[in-house]
């Protein structure tokens, strides 16, 4: 057991691209955790994903072994964190485990809406905050500026602020004795019973269920007895172990040590994030404070291609869920796309992420619906009724209103783009906010806005209009009464229900004229006229139609021609099987994709 | 077989009665130069190599096995007319001395009419051809010199009356529609039915992979519009018809009398013979082609080796849906038989026929749509194969 007196537990906060993962390699180098020989770059993000998008989606855990100035040594934790904001709750999740946060900002872009609110985040978690700037070697780098950003929202002094380049190691090495100065040692209590905070889990092939694991009181040793307070599930301790970044099995883990375990559970689901674990037969009283569940704010439906595979895309959640407690799903038919799972998300990257990690991963060929919020319906008899679903919405006759998500939305930006920025908000139904100056140059917005709008492309829009400086982050702000309304698309008289959406009713004509519009283009003639409708209720707002093919005939087929339009039409055939029939109408696999796309307004 | 005096072209029994035609094809791969829509097996600036070539055509039928008196030949291209009538002639003596002749024997010729002069009519008389076929196209000259033609509009009458002053006992002519930017189809139209000839054909201009026509599309041209020449297509039906020609199949017209044996036999899946450079041919219930290169070609014929490229059965169910498949095409339409009642039966001939596309009577299959010809073809070829039965 390592003396929680010389044990150092912290995170790193920083918007994405801010330089997390580079400053976490130099860390990893400078303690020797890694040598240079085998430094890839970004060693902590260990899905192909995450290197390809640069982002950060997994946290994890890192011993670093540091001789401080002043000879003594110390066990420093690096938990890693998400820098998106979709990823929000695992964020907190980190912070839990630790008792500092380094606070990055790129020295050139300043204070970012995520850096703010995971700020927010550490403090209210009573975490030390060690702010500093990164990238100081860049050209672009004004740091005197960002550092008044940051003084500017958290307090604290000039000189308090770190200078940093993480490329090239400079501030590294008195950036290491900061944290051993100012964050605190772990406070637990060694003898009492155990309290360990599973803070992340993943599913191993080969090992079962992985747990990462911060103990806070107590102590935990290879073969003992525990208890998962919250489901109750009793195992001994299999393997217990640290990450230096390599997995290093240990004899034990005392209080303040960041570390993994593999009990003997192998089934999906039995392990819960957030859960504490004591000791079966010295059990402690109460659990640590856990997390909240993480609460999916959009949804969407996940159809396999092939009908086949939806045994395989139900073992492919069950799966992910495990690496991924915020991923929500239950079964959904369709009469268009048939059966599949509505996923809830906690954002549009999130969505995105699980989409193609099903496909990479799993090789599912998947077909996804518009994704939607969740909406409150107000039934007749008083109650309010969850939907998840735009087909699940009560006629108007069966319903007294609908009731919408809204979120607060903090967006910083350069001055120069307010302007812009107020009338992007104004088209999504934001109401007036308050704006705040971070600098002469950078505002701080705040708005109330319907999840709904926010959900979709606003953050493209919002970059688009501010040439890429804008920074976005949100939370939820209850639930609002709006005048929403279901419209459905008919195509040939019937509705198909992959294509339903509850919009507001200003926008409902908009919404109808684009989709009869798109699928008018995406749908091959056929046999006979088909119209396509948008409707609200009974009453139609747009009608298109997609006329009767008339000629599709070869010209010619004569001796020489026989074999090669036989070959010709076979393929053509080979089309019209990934066909979906709707009614009497064939619709191509990727309209319903192409249809759903989400577009610019 | 022989097709009878006034017998109409779409008649059923001259459609199945056409299944008994042994028909042979000879192609002459010679162009002055590449139309731009054009996919055949043809070579420019190779005309040297004519004589050459109509002697290894003889080799080649002479390795062919004896078949039986044969009823119809058809010289086609590339541009059979750019070739010395006598070199054609010998080729005809050869598929004589090998097979022989049945006595309503139809020897057709495919020519450009900026080829044909009254002397060359007569020569190709004297060589043995009775049916002419003329390359065309349009009676508009800026049409026809977007299709890469090379001859003038009033080209093509003195050609038509040239053949019938040489005796030619059928003409027919070869129009396309569907040229993007063409506004003179009804022109065409007027201008070739007053020619009086006792065939036409008209095709519609299609984009086919790997020809000129295809790169231009592909780079931004515009192609050819599907409404547009459906439009034609039934100018076209409409103007033929009142002028007292019949249709038989989806582009084909002719006077009573004056079908062409050698697509009656193609569309009734008759075996057929074919010799020259990527013909095809169907014999022992096997489709196979020769070279497409001409200096391959005609190594293998000189050396009296096989001139095949490849090959493909055609047996059972295969041969069923193609049997179904060619005889679609027919205004006779086909003897519905196992894939004709199975595509009948299945959910998408349903469908077909509740939109007036197909329809099955007497035990025969017949499109009445014909513009949707290839809608039923695919649903056919989608058709799982019967178990097999012992």
């Amino acid at each position: 057991m390592f003396p929680p007196a010389r044990i150092r537990n912290f995170c790193i906060i920083a918007h994405i691209d801010h330089g997390k993962s580079t400053l976490a390699d130099r860390l990893l180098e400078r303690t020797g955790a890694i040598s240079e020989r085998d430094m890839r770059e970004q060693v902590l993000d260990t899905m192909d994903l995450e290197r390809e998008r640069g982002i950060t989606i997994k946290a994890q855990a890192v011993r670093l072994n540091y001789r401080a100035q002043d000879g003594v040594d110390y066990l420093l934790n690096l938990i890693d964190t998400p820098g998106h904001v979709d990823f929000s709750y695992e964020v907190s999740r980190s912070l839990a485990a630790c008792e500092g946060a380094l606070l990055l900002a790129d020295a050139a872009q300043g204070v970012q809406a995520q850096t703010l609110a995971n700020a927010h985040l550490a403090i209210n978690a009573g975490l030390e905050i060690i702010p500093a700037v990164n990238k100081i070697d860049l050209p672009a780098a004004d740091p005197e500026r960002v550092i008044a950003e940051m003084i500017g929202v958290l307090g604290g002094r000039p000189e308090d602020v770190l200078r940093l380049s993480a490329k090239s190691g400079e501030g590294v090495d008195h950036l290491l004795d900061e944290i051993v100065r100012l964050v605190p040692p772990p406070a637990g209590d060694p003898d009492s019973a155990l309290r360990a905070l599973v803070f992340d889990s993943y599913y191993d092939a080969y090992r079962g269920v992985v747990c990462y694991v911060r103990i806070v009181d107590g102590s935990l040793s290879l073969g003992d007895p525990i208890r998962f307070m919250a489901t109750g599930e009793i195992q001994s301790v299999d393997e217990v172990g640290v990450l230096t970044p390599k997995a290093l099995e240990v004899g034990g883990l005392g209080p303040g040590e960041v570390g993994y375990l593999i009990t003997g559970v192998k089934e999906i689901g039995r392990v819960k994030v957030g859960d504490t674990i004591t000791n079966a037969l010295r059990g402690a009283q109460t659990p640590l404070p856990g997390y909240d569940e993480p609460k999916p704010m959009v949804f969407a439906g996940l159809f396999p291609t092939e009908g086949d595979d939806f045994e395989r895309l139900r073992e492919a959640l069950e799966k992910l869920t495990l690496n991924d407690a915020s991923l929500k799903y239950e079964p959904e038919s369709s009469r268009a796309l048939g059966f599949g799972f509505r996923l809830g998300f906690l954002g549009l990257l999130h969505m995105e992420i699980v989409r193609e990690r099903l496909e990479r991963e799993y090789g599912l060929d998947l077909v996804a619906t518009a994704p939607s919020v969740a909406f409150r319906v107000r039934l007749p008899n008083g109650d309010l009724l969850e939907v998840q679903s735009p087909q699940d919405v009560p006629d108007p006759d069966n319903r007294l209103g609908i009731e919408e998500p809204y979120v607060t939305a903090m967006i910083i930006a350069p001055a120069e783009h307010i302007g812009s920025i107020m009338e992007l908000v104004q088209r999504r139904r934001g109401e007036a906010g308050s704006m705040h100056y971070l600098s002469p140059e950078r505002v701080e917005l705040t708005y109330r806005l319907p999840l709904s709008e926010v959900v979709f492309d606003f953050f493209d829009q919002l970059k688009s209009r501010t040439k890429g400086y804008a920074s976005l982050d949100y939370e939820p702000a209850g639930y609002q009464v709006s005048d929403l309304v279901k419209v459905d698309i008919l195509l040939n008289g019937v509705p198909v229900d992959a294509f339903s959406a509850i919009v507001h009713r200003e926008k409902a004509a908009t919404y109808g004229k684009l989709m009869t519009e798109r699928l008018k283009e995406l749908i091959p003639r056929q046999l006979f006229d088909i119209p396509i409708q948008a409707a609200i209720g009974g009453r139609f707002i747009a009608r298109e139609t997609v006329k009767a093919r008339r000629k599709d005939v070869l010209a010619k087929c004569y001796g020489g021609d026989i074999t090669r339009k036989r070959k010709l039409l076979e393929r053509q055939k080979e089309g019209k099987k990934r066909m979906k029939l709707v009614g009497s109408v064939e619709v191509p696999q990727e309209a319903f994709v192409a249809a759903l796309r989400v577009d610019t307004d | 077989m022989l097709i009878l005096t006034d017998e109409r072209p779409d008649s059923v029994e001259l459609a199945d009665r056409a299944a008994t035609i042994r028909a042979a094809y000879v192609h002459i791969p010679f162009c002055a130069r590449l139309c731009p829509y054009c996919d055949f097996a043809v070579v420019t600036d190779r005309d040297d190599q004519t004589a050459r070539y109509c002697k290894a055509l003889t080799l080649e039928i002479e390795r062919e096995k004896e078949w039986a008196p044969l009823d119809s030949i058809y010289v086609g291209g590339g541009t059979p007319s750019r070739v010395d009538p006598q070199q054609l002639g010998l080729v005809l003596d050869a598929l004589a001395a090998q097979h022989g002749f049945s006595e309503e024997l139809e020897v057709s010729i495919e020519a450009n009419p900026e080829d044909w002069s009254l002397d060359r009519a007569l020569a190709l008389r004297q060589a043995g051809f009775n049916r002419v076929s003329f390359g065309a196209q349009s009676f508009n000259s800026s049409t026809l010199l977007r299709l890469g033609r090379r001859h003038q509009p009033d080209q093509i009458a003195g050609a038509v009356f040239a053949a019938r002053e040489a005796g030619f006992s059928s003409i027919n002519l070869d129009l396309i529609f569907g040229t993007p930017g063409d506004g003179s189809w009804g022109e065409t139209l007027v201008a070739a039915l007053s020619l009086r000839p006792d065939h036409l054909s008209c095709y519609a201009l299609t984009v086919e992979p790997g020809t000129e026509l295809f790169r231009q599309v592909a780079a931004g041209s515009p192609g050819p519009n599907s409404d547009q020449q459906a439009d034609a297509w039934e100018t076209a039906a409409a103007a033929a018809e009142s002028a007292g020609l019949v249709r038989y199949e989806v582009s084909n017209w002719a006077r009573p009398g004056h079908a062409v044996n050698y697509n009656l036999a193609v569309w009734a899946q008759a075996e057929y013979l074919a010799f020259g450079l990527g013909a095809h041919r169907f014999r022992s219930k096997v489709r196979s082609h020769n070279y497409r290169h001409l200096d391959t070609y005609l190594a293998a014929a000189e050396k009296g080796a096989s001139t095949w490229a490849g090959e493909e059965p055609i047996e059972g169910w295969t041969s069923e849906v193609e049997r179904v498949f060619l005889g679609i095409r027919r205004v006779a339409g086909v003897r519905a038989g196992p894939a004709g009642e199975a595509l009948w039966h299945s959910d998408e001939g349903q469908t077909l026929a509740k939109h007036g596309v197909i329809e099955l009577g007497g035990g025969r299959l017949v499109v009445r749509r014909t513009l949707l010809t290839d809608a039923v073809a695919r649903a056919l070829l989608a058709l799982p194969p019967p178990p097999i039965q012992n």
